[in-house]
């Protein structure tokens, strides 16, 4: 999988009603590249999910949709917040349930194909990859 | 964008027109919850089949709304949950909980009248 960043598409998240730009995008994207309906809405869902962190605990920042112009989408999710104090309790499931903090991150993590998270006081690095099936 | 809310005898039916932001979310559950107490309300449907995610939020949303609309003894129904919404809503581990479902309005509407006699 090689990530084509020169074609990367870039949603600044600035406020609730960037989430709706931004995971309509990553809806297009996926549907370019011959994602099923079902996986193009997930593809959505992860990026309504981090675009709403950004929103929520750093005001700003973006959401970046790379692919391999083949059978990969990566979403990066960037600010300059106040990170995340306790990564492990934001990956712990359990939304639902009101435990957990409630970042949707549990989810995201179990469905990615990939999953990595960068988190401290100068901000916050999430990048989620999801292959094609 | 304002989702429209029509009143039917003792029902209410709010159907989603278009992809929601959480402020739209929000003043939904709010409009509902304020015209439950205001009609008399008892049965609440909420048409989805427009929605393009349900999400964290929109799904916390909504069990919310069920929550209050049931502490006034009224009861809440989500019809038209499409597919791949349904598809990433199981993959992403999201549940609506208790709360009833349909296919659509229509079968909505039916499974009230059913209820009520």
């Amino acid at each position: 999988m090689k990530l084509n960043d020169k074609s990367a598409v870039y949603v600044p998240i600035e406020s609730a009603s960037d989430l709706v730009k931004a995971r309509q995008e990553g809806r297009a994207l996926a549907n370019q590249l011959g994602f099923s309906p079902g996986q193009a809405t997930l593809i959505a869902s992860v990026i309504s999910e981090l675009a709403r962190n950004i929103v929520t605990y750093a005001r700003r920042g973006q959401i970046v949709l790379v692919t391999d112009g083949n059978s990969a989408v990566q979403i990066r999710a960037r600010d300059d917040g106040p990170g995340i104090s306790d990564v492990a309790a934001a990956l712990e499931p359990g939304y639902s349930t009101s435990s957990g903090l409630g970042l949707g991150l549990p989810g995201v993590r179990r469905i990615a194909d990939s999953f990595d998270i960068t988190t401290g006081p100068s901000g916050t690095i999430v990048n989620v990859t999801i292959m094609r099936r | 964008m304002i989702v429209p809310i029509l009143k039917q005898g003792e029902f209410l039916i709010a159907s989603i027109q278009s992809a929601l932001s959480d402020n739209d979310l929000l003043a939904l559950r709010d409009a509902l919850v304020e015209k439950v107490v205001a009609l008399r309300i008892r049965g609440v449907i909420i048409d989805v089949t427009a929605l393009d995610v349900l999400d964290s939020f929109a799904s916390r949303t909504l069990r919310d709304v069920a929550h209050m609309v049931r502490l006034r003894g009224a009861q809440t129904l989500i019809v038209g949950i499409q597919p791949d919404v349904a598809f990433a809503m199981v993959q992403l581990g999201l549940t609506l909980e208790d709360i009833p479902t349909a296919l659509d309005l229509e079968e909505g509407l039916s499974y009230f009248a059913r209820k009520k006699r």
